[in-house]
């Protein structure tokens, strides 16, 4: 079908990502489509708890792209109605012991270098920022530059502010290429989207979406399990978690792991997420990974013993073999960009990945430096055959 | 001597060839014939005796002498409740009462079934297979006024008048009501259930101004087969009808409550004509005073537990989504089997039906041929119940923007409109993550109908991985797995 108005660029998923690349390209002065087999934030970004953090990240690529994000979110959060819920509320990593406390430190010395906020409370002050907190804990980090949003509700306000073009329940079977090899386009159920730029930006699906173009990303999923409370008062203010959650990040083990990031909501619930398992696709409940969540989360806040959990979800993380998204152009199919493999950070990374984005598709000077994310990068041993095999 | 639920004992002991989550009609025919079949059974319920939804028990501070007053086959149950308690003398079945199932979980031929208490943790209990007898809830679709204190659900109404004897909108059992005191309770919605609801308030002294049923029954007409194949059930029907006849109430066809009204309780309704498709018409709403509303359009299966294992389901003849069974009753998940209204809405009659034909399937034994034709009987005549009651899209018409969907949460229809109209949420559960439509504490049981059919898609099968609420505590003393 031949399209008047073609779009300049079209962008498979209407995820968080999806959604900031929408935003980001639409303020770049391109006119977009974005085209999802589901509904807005059906995907991962419907699953996942909205914690902003440059905390959990080292000194890196990563943690720059935080922390871009971070100054980005904070614009976005006066661009955007209040139901995007942005919370500058400030995390609090705690250390039970001597040993994880000095870890703490080093780690967040890296992280000072890099631009990262952080000041050391000892044991006896934890209380003045969690009331409610164990007695007994070494001591810990308090980061102010942590924040929140509601994912969905973020998703939703960012695709509604870039005046793209919707289309909604439309899966993409093809990514239509021209006699060079070029993209041209997409291809629906209902229709032939025309552009000459298409983002990948499938989240999980991603490594399927790269497939329809010919290219090779190996996007595998690593599923979490989330603990939802009955409403509460204010009992916890931060995002607090206990120090051992941040080498379950940097880990590639595919057991599950976990340690409770716990923090209140603006609705009431407290959310106590997330463990990570690399189980492929698996949808069944597990109550061990319920069993971790909770006994982590009562271990830092015993009053929360007593409350009652009213549901449980779990989402399956976009996963790269070396922990980083791919973003930007792929120069083995001209006009083909991703943004996707943003594994437990998407929400948080979605604005820096969006700008990013926009930049390469409009030639504009990068806000950093893209390189550590290409989409074409060597994953080395990780990315192979049988490590998809976990299901 | 039923098995106390803080026994410690209660969980020990080797897995059962089956367990039940479940004791309504459905629940307590499959445990007494599977035991009579030869297998160990563990039957776990959230209330405190056998019956479920169907075959209540008077709280017996009130001294009712006769239940049965209120049942007409009250004899299905009793022999069955005998059943039970003889194969729990002898060991072959467990009963636990007073266990609310949270959760599933295993494949196969090995189940883990967890649940709690009011006040700790159950042992988990262990099976070789398992069997969904979980019944149904009512399906509500708000109106104005809905939330007011005197509206109360159809079944609950029947339900109260069972157990509490307790008449809606007076609060007070009937036997000790003075005449006065008796309230006019108007009974609203749709389903074969309002008929009965309103015969028993009318029985037990309840003055019954109107019985405002949304369907026609000119549906009836296409299944006159159907209908003159289940005599029982029309004779069930006569019943109610000559009881409504004899307290002078006629059932108002095409006509729905389109707002009910007062300002600390119900004192009065607006009734509303309605086109084919539940559309109210303007210009014919009138006002009928009352003391309580008692409202209801049919009850939607209770699935949490069942799709949480993944069981496949459809979308039935009355728009709620059913499970996907066998005619052996299994599931699409191997090792778990389904009987009763996880199965489609079909009454008490079919769920003692089905809850025998899953207990030969489970102990491979063959369903014998009466009971294969009983439930094909009992099924069309449901099936042709569902689609004559069957919500017509148009009701959203008679639901402004200021009306709360969703009361846990306080989620009013402009928000829900709002987020299908300009965020893109496409289905309920969407609708759920932008407006928290869903997300309190009865978990979109309420809503759930009402919220599918604002995002226009079909009803929405229940997404429950916990089926109840469970404290944090009792997950992190969870056995370590
Ligand atoms: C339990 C859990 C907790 C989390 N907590 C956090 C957190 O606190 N903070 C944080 O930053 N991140 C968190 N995450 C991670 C975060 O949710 C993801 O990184 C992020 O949502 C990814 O967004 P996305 O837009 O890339 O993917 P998605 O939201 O999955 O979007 C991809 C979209 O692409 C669509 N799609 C795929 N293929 C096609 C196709 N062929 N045609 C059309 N459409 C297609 C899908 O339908 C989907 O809607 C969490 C994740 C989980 C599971
Ligand atoms: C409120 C209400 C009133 C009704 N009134 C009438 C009436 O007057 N006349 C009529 O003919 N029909 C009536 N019905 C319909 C009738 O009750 C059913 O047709 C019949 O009971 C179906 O039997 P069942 O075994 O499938 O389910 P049910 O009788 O509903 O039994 C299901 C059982 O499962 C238990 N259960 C569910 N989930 C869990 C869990 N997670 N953990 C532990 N236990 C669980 C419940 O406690 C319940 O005891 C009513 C239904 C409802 C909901």
């Amino acid at each position: 079908m031949p399209n008047r108005h073609s779009p300049d660029v079209v962008i498979i998923g209407a995820g968080v990502v999806g959604a900031a690349c929408a935003y980001y390209a639409a303020r770049s002065g391109l006119t977009v489509a974005v085209v999802d087999r589901g509904p807005v934030a059906g995907g991962t970004t419907g699953a996942g708890e909205g914690n902003l953090l440059v905390s959990d990240k080292e000194a890196g690529p990563e943690l720059d792209l935080a922390l871009l994000s971070t100054r980005l979110w904070r614009e976005l959060s006066a661009a955007l109605p209040p139901e995007t819920e942005y919370e500058p509320k400030g995390g609090l990593v705690v250390a039970p012991d001597e040993p994880a406390l000095q870890a703490l430190r080093t780690f967040a010395e890296g992280q000072r270098k890099a631009g990262v906020t952080a000041a050391e409370i000892p044991a006896d002050r934890l209380a003045d920022l969690e009331p409610h907190l164990a007695p007994g804990l070494a001591g810990g980090f308090h980061y102010p530059q942590d924040a929140q949003v509601q994912p969905a509700q973020a998703a939703a306000r960012l695709l509604a502010a870039s005046g793209a073009a919707l289309h909604l329940g439309e899966e993409v079977t093809a990514i239509l290429r021209g006699p060079a090899g070029a993209v041209r386009g997409v291809r629906t159920p209902r229709r032939e989207l025309l552009a000459p730029a298409v983002v990948n930006a499938a989240g999980t699906w991603g490594g399927e979406a790269a497939r329809l173009a010919g290219v090779h990303l190996p996007v595998l999923p690593r599923r979490g399990f989330v603990l939802v409370t009955e409403p509460l008062p204010r009992v916890v203010r931060h995002k607090v978690y206990a120090a051992d959650y941040i080498a379950d990040v940097a880990s590639g083990s595919a057991a599950l792991q976990s340690s409770a990031v716990v923090e209140g909501t603006p609705g009431g619930p407290v959310l106590i997420g997330a463990t990570r398992e690399r189980v492929g696709f698996d949808r069944s409940l597990s109550t061990e990974a319920l069993r971790r969540l909770a006994a982590q989360a009562t271990a830092l806040f015993p009053v929360l013993a007593g409350v009652q959990v009213l549901r449980a979800y779990h989402g399956f993380r976009p996963y790269l073999p070396d922990h980083l998204p791919a973003i930007g152009p792929d120069p083995r199919v001209p006009g083909l960009h991703h943004a996707c493999g943003h594994e437990g950070a998407g929400i948080g990374l979605a604005p820096a990945t969006g700008a990013l984005v926009a930049a390469a598709l409009t030639g504009a000077e990068p806000p950093l430096d893209p390189a550590p994310f290409r989409p074409e990068r060597d994953f080395g041993p990780a990315d192979a055959p049988t490590q998809e095999q976990q299901s | 001597m039923t098995t106390s639920p803080s026994d410690p004992a209660a969980g020990a002991g080797p897995a059962a060839d089956l367990a039940v989550v479940g004791a309504g009609p459905a629940g307590l025919a499959a445990a007494v014939t599977a035991a009579a079949l030869g297998l160990t059974v563990t039957l776990l319920d959230a209330g405190a005796r056998p019956g479920g939804q169907y075959y209540r028990h008077p709280d017996p501070a009130l001294g009712a002498t006769r239940p049965q007053a209120l049942h007409h086959d009250w004899k299905a149950f009793t022999g069955r409740e005998a059943e039970l308690r003889a194969y729990e003398r002898a060991g072959r079945v467990r009963h636990l009462p007073n266990r609310q199932v949270w959760s599933v979980t295993g494949s196969g031929a090995d189940w883990t079934v967890h649940s709690r208490t009011d006040d700790e943790a159950g042992q988990p209990v262990r099976a070789r297979a398992v069997l969904f007898a979980t019944g149904a809830y009512e399906r509500q679709l708000p109106f104005p006024g809905w939330t007011l204190p005197g509206v109360v659900g159809a079944g609950g109404a029947q339900a109260m008048l069972k157990s509490g004897l307790v008449l809606p909108g007076t609060g007070v059992p009937p036997a000790r009501a003075k005449p006065r005191a008796r309230g006019r309770v108007v009974v609203a919605g749709s389903g074969p259930l309002l008929l009965a609801v309103a015969a028993s308030l009318a029985a037990a002294g309840a003055r019954v101004p109107a019985v405002v049923e949304a369907a026609g029954y000119g549906p009836y007409a296409r299944h006159t087969g159907t209908l003159l194949r289940n005599p029982a059930k029309l004779a069930e029907g006569a019943r109610y009808g000559g009881a409504l006849l004899r307290h002078r109430v006629r059932p108002l066809l095409r006509h729905a409550v389109v707002e009910a009204h007062g300002t600390d309780r119900v004192e009065a309704v607006t009734v509303a004509r309605l086109d084919h498709d539940w559309r109210p018409l303007p210009g014919t709403g009138r006002r009928i005073p009352c003391d309580a509303l008692a409202v209801g359009h049919g009850l939607v299966p209770e699935l949490s537990l069942a799709t949480a294992l993944g069981c496949a389901t459809r979308t039935a003849a009355d728009g709620t989504a059913a499970l996907v069974l066998t005619p052996g009753l299994r599931t699409s998940v191997p090792g778990v089997w389904a009987a009763g209204e996880t199965g489609g809405i079909g009454g008490a009659q079919l769920a003692l039906t089905e809850g025998e034909i899953a207990a030969h399937s489970i102990a491979g034994r063959a369903v014998p041929a009466a009971l294969v034709r009983r439930r094909a009987r009992l099924r069309a005549f449901a099936d042709a119940m569902g689609a004559a009651h069957r919500p017509g899209g148009g009701w959203t018409g008679w639901l402004p923007e200021e009306t709360a969907v969703c009361r846990c949460e306080e989620v009013p229809a402009g928000r829900i409109r709002e987020a299908v109209e300009e965020l893109g949420a496409t289905d309920a559960r969407t609708v759920k993550l932008l407006t928290r439509a869903g997300m309190g504490w009865c978990q979109g049981r309420v809503c759930g109908p009402a919220v599918a059919a604002l995002a226009g898609g079909g009803p929405a099968a229940d997404r429950r991985p916990l089926a109840c609420p469970v404290r944090l505590g009792e997950l992190a003393e969870l056995p370590v797995d």
